[in-house]
């Protein structure tokens, strides 16, 4: 077995005992109605945090996300209230701003070898004041066609629903996967992770990669904004606050080492939904205090970087016994 | 010509790394690019290869001027390189390593099985048989060697460059190395060759470059060459007495210092019973996989022993951590340097005093005169090519870095230094003064453990020499008995 892979199995297993224990309680949670709720509920952050996932795997980050779904809300709906434009085309101008946001990010990063933690942080008060710019109050849509985009399901056997942005999310995590592990620019991802210096021996092409991927969670990020303000129909500058913090955790959770060059977007998925299934299990209590799932997050963060330590001696020690 | 160089030129801040440097380089032919550490080899390669921009000259590729910005152009052209450094990931599977830049792809997406195919077939040529999916870090450092030397060879349609390729590879992975290097010769490429290895240089090249302060000095016909006459050319004088072989002398009677016990860990090395005499040099001879290191790593606590025990004169020593181990007054200087042993953006002098600072706790720092003087004492001593002491350790040539970490360790004095190939890519000139350095030590009292795969050197410097062969100690010769025949007879299993 590959040691590397062995925190995406645990995360696995974790999730499934997890749903398990939920389950012997509330055996009401083994619906593919929870399921689909899961997915709904989740799915602006299950897409953010695919695009956190290959930032991270660069050995970067990026804190701006959580501000540009705000920004984005804020796009849309004064847009919408204002222009009388239909939603695709604002969507559009949208993804295109949001793209060249996050690549102006990554330029900034690569040229100017600037810590990607500044350069992001900067960003994130950028794209919250930008939102603000925009009003300061929260602004509804209602345009027919999101009205549209709300209802639209697919009857999953069982009455699950699996909504459009659940599906999205879905969606956007396998192409994920066939990103980071089935292309080169996948691959320089992991190779910039494991050291730049050597990367650039080796002919990663580290600017263009490090613009892309920055530009690719700009891209995601402004997908999540689409699709939160799907979600709660409306746009509000205040909304997604930490989100960026939530989505690193679910990265880390699903096992993807924090200084990059190892994980599975697979994982993040799975991360987000254990996330999710706390937040659903507190729920179906009832009595528990939603402030529990923060302290399970955290407790979960703390158990997957004592197992990543874990493994690196392991595999340290092992290297050390294959040697000369 | 297949590739001609003039008056190639570059700076670092403070130097002149080359300096209207002339190199030609025809098709089939293998052309030996030596000198002292920081000579230039490595940074004239840097320019050829983009990863450095060069100050002015021309460097031209089958007649046409090329001027590479990054290391993939250069790949482009048919320049495949093995860097001195590292340049292998080891979070990436061997495959992705070997492949990377050239995966075969099906509908755009790579073709995993396609990949693996190739990649164990560019490793058959080698002899080495793995599983290529598993991570690059979890093989040895031999073997990583030869994948990257794999990597380049097959990169390189016109010019292969190989900067001290076979430092971490014994005999019979040199001669595999060297028999695709014949064969690439063969069919029309051109081959640059670094190495401080000479045999080696002479065994393998047509032609010899000697640079010397980033000048060069010579270019010959390697027929035309004496070795005496080599090395006169690449330090500038001619080298002092060879190091007189200590084990020619009867061997002393010495109070013990250190008896090891029963150590052993399965899977590493089987229980071994050594003593070491204070002031004795103990040198380990076997091939790659022997056993070698591992001994080396258990002495020093590295990895817990499974049982045996280790004493001193005063009682048992409990050596189950290299933490332990420094306080018992043992160093080890390990064999992967390279990764392990600098910290980049330290200077020299942070970098000398680190080990030592670390044992006196950080709580009583060592006096920054007191660190100055270690610091310039070591750069003279060992012969480290460098501006000044606060440079930092990154920019220093491959050999000198090997040198500043070697410094950390004695600059210990501890009173069992472990080497593991204290001398690998380090020049001629420098290579014997450290043999001399260890020398005075042991005259001193100190008592050292070297691990090395180059025979001279353990036979030069050892009082006694322990053979290892499939992870156990098979034989021990001492005084006249210690010579390159009886060690490899005892490698090979002929005597016992
Ligand atoms: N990035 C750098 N920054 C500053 N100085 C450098 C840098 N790289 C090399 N140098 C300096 O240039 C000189 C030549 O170094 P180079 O690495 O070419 O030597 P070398 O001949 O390859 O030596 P070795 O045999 O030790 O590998 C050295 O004095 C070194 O300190
Ligand atoms: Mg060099």
């Amino acid at each position: 077995m590959k040691t590397r892979a062995l925190p995406l199995y645990a995360t696995i297993a974790i999730f499934i005992v997890a749903y398990a224990i939920c389950w012997l309680q509330f055996p009401a949670m083994l619906s593919t109605r929870v399921v689909g709720n899961l997915l709904t509920d989740n799915a602006y952050l299950g897409i953010v945090a695919v695009g956190m996932t290959l930032v991270i795997l660069s050995g970067g980050i990026d804190l701006s996300v959580g501000s540009v779904i705000a920004f984005s809300g804020m796009f849309i709906a004064v847009m919408l209230r204002d222009t009388g434009l239909h939603p695709l085309p604002v969507f559009l101008l949208l993804l295109a701003l949001t793209s060249g946001f996050g690549a102006a990010m990554g330029w900034l990063i690569d040229r100017l070898a600037m810590p990607a933690f500044i350069v992001t942080l900067a960003g994130m008060f950028l794209a919250r004041g930008a939102a603000y710019m925009l009003t300061i109050e929260s602004v509804p849509i209602q345009h027919p066609f999101y009205k549209a985009l709300q209802s639209a399901y697919w009857l999953m056997p069982g009455k699950g629903r699996l909504t459009l942005i659940g599906g999205l999310m879905v969606l956007v995590v396998l192409a994920g996967m066939v990103l980071a592990h089935k292309t080169r620019f996948g691959t320089s991802l992991y190779a910039l992770g494991g050291g730049e210096q050597t990367a650039r021996l080796m002919g990663v092409r580290q600017g263009r990669t490090t613009i892309l991927v920055y530009a690719l969670s700009g891209l995601l990020a402004g997908l999540a904004g689409i699709v939160f303000s799907v979600y709660t129909g409306s746009g509000y500058p205040l909304s997604a606050v930490g989100t960026e913090l939530t989505a690193i955790a679910a990265v880390v959770i699903g096992g993807t080492l924090l200084s990059g060059g190892a994980g599975y977007v697979f994982g993040t998925l799975i991360g987000v939904l254990t996330m999710g299934l706390i937040q659903t299990y507190i729920v179906f209590d009832g009595s528990l205090s939603s402030w529990w799932t923060k302290i399970v997050i955290g407790l979960l963060l703390l158990l997957f970087i004592l197992l990543q330590k874990g493994l690196l001696k392991l595999s340290q020690s092992r290297l050390a016994g294959g040697g000369t | 010509m297949l590739l001609t160089i003039r008056n190639l030129t570059k700076s670092f801040p403070g130097m002149r790394a080359l300096d209207a440097v002339d190199f030609d380089l025809a098709a089939g032919e293998v052309h030996a690019l030596l000198g002292e550490n920081g000579a230039g080899k490595s940074t004239l390669i840097k320019c050829l290869t983009g990863a450095y921009r060069r100050d002015a000259g021309r460097i031209a590729l089958e007649g046409a001027e090329i001027t590479p910005h990054s290391t993939v152009e250069a790949q482009d052209l048919g320049i495949g390189t093995v860097y001195q450094e590292v340049n292998l990931l080891p979070n990436l599977t061997v495959a992705q390593n070997l492949m990377f830049g050239r995966e075969p792809r099906r509908f755009g997406l790579i073709d995993g099985r396609a990949m693996r195919a190739e990649a164990r077939a560019m490793l058959a040529d080698y002899g080495i048989e793995i599983d290529v999916d598993r991570d690059l870090g979890s093989y040895s450092v031999a073997i990583r060697q030869i994948i990257a030397i794999a990597r380049a060879v097959a990169l390189s349609g016109k010019v292969l460059i190989l900067d001290e390729p076979t430092a971490s590879l014994d005999a019979r992975e040199v001669g595999m190395v060297f028999e695709v290097v014949r064969r690439l010769r063969d069919r029309g490429l051109g081959i640059i060759f670094v190495s401080h290895f000479l045999d080696q240089v002479f065994d393998l090249c047509d032609r010899i470059t000697v640079l010397r302060n980033g000048r060069r000095i010579v270019t010959e016909r390697i027929a035309d060459l004496d070795r005496v006459k080599l090395i006169e050319h690449m330090l500038g004088r001619a080298l002092e007495d060879e190091v007189e072989h200590r084990a020619t002398r009867v061997p002393r009677a010495r109070p013990d210092l250190l008896h090891f016990e029963g150590v052993g860990r399965r899977g590493m090395v089987e229980p071994f019973d050594l003593t070491v005499g204070k002031g004795e040099v103990v040198g380990l001879a076997g091939l790659l996989g022997s056993g070698r290191t591992e001994t080396a790593e258990l002495m020093f606590g590295l990895h817990p022993a499974q049982g045996g025990q280790v004493r001193d004169a005063d009682g048992p020593l409990a050596l189950t951590s290299p933490r332990a181990a420094i306080a018992a007054g043992f160093g080890f200087a390990p064999e992967d340097r390279k990764t392990d042993g600098i910290v980049a953006e330290l200077s020299i002098r942070e970098n000398i005093a680190l080990a030592l600072q670390a044992r006196r706790g950080w709580a009583r720092p060592i006096p920054r005169t007191e660190q100055n003087r270690m610091a310039d004492d070591y750069i003279r001593q060992l012969d480290i090519r460098t501006s000044g002491r606060e440079k930092p350790i990154g920019e220093l040539s491959g050999g000198n870095q090997q040198k500043a970490v070697l410094a950390r360790w004695l600059a210990m004095n501890p009173r069992f230094l472990i080497l593991d190939e204290p001398t690998r890519g380090i020049d001629v000139g420098a290579h014997a003064e450290i043999l001399r350095l260890i020398r005075r030590l042991t005259a001193e009292g100190m008592s050292v453990l070297v691990v090395s795969s180059e025979l001279d050197e353990l036979i030069a410097v050892s009082d006694r020499v322990i053979v290892l062969r499939d992870r156990r100690h098979v034989a021990e010769l001492q005084g006249t008995r210690i010579s390159p025949e009886t060690i490899m007879r005892a490698i090979a299993g002929e005597v016992a």
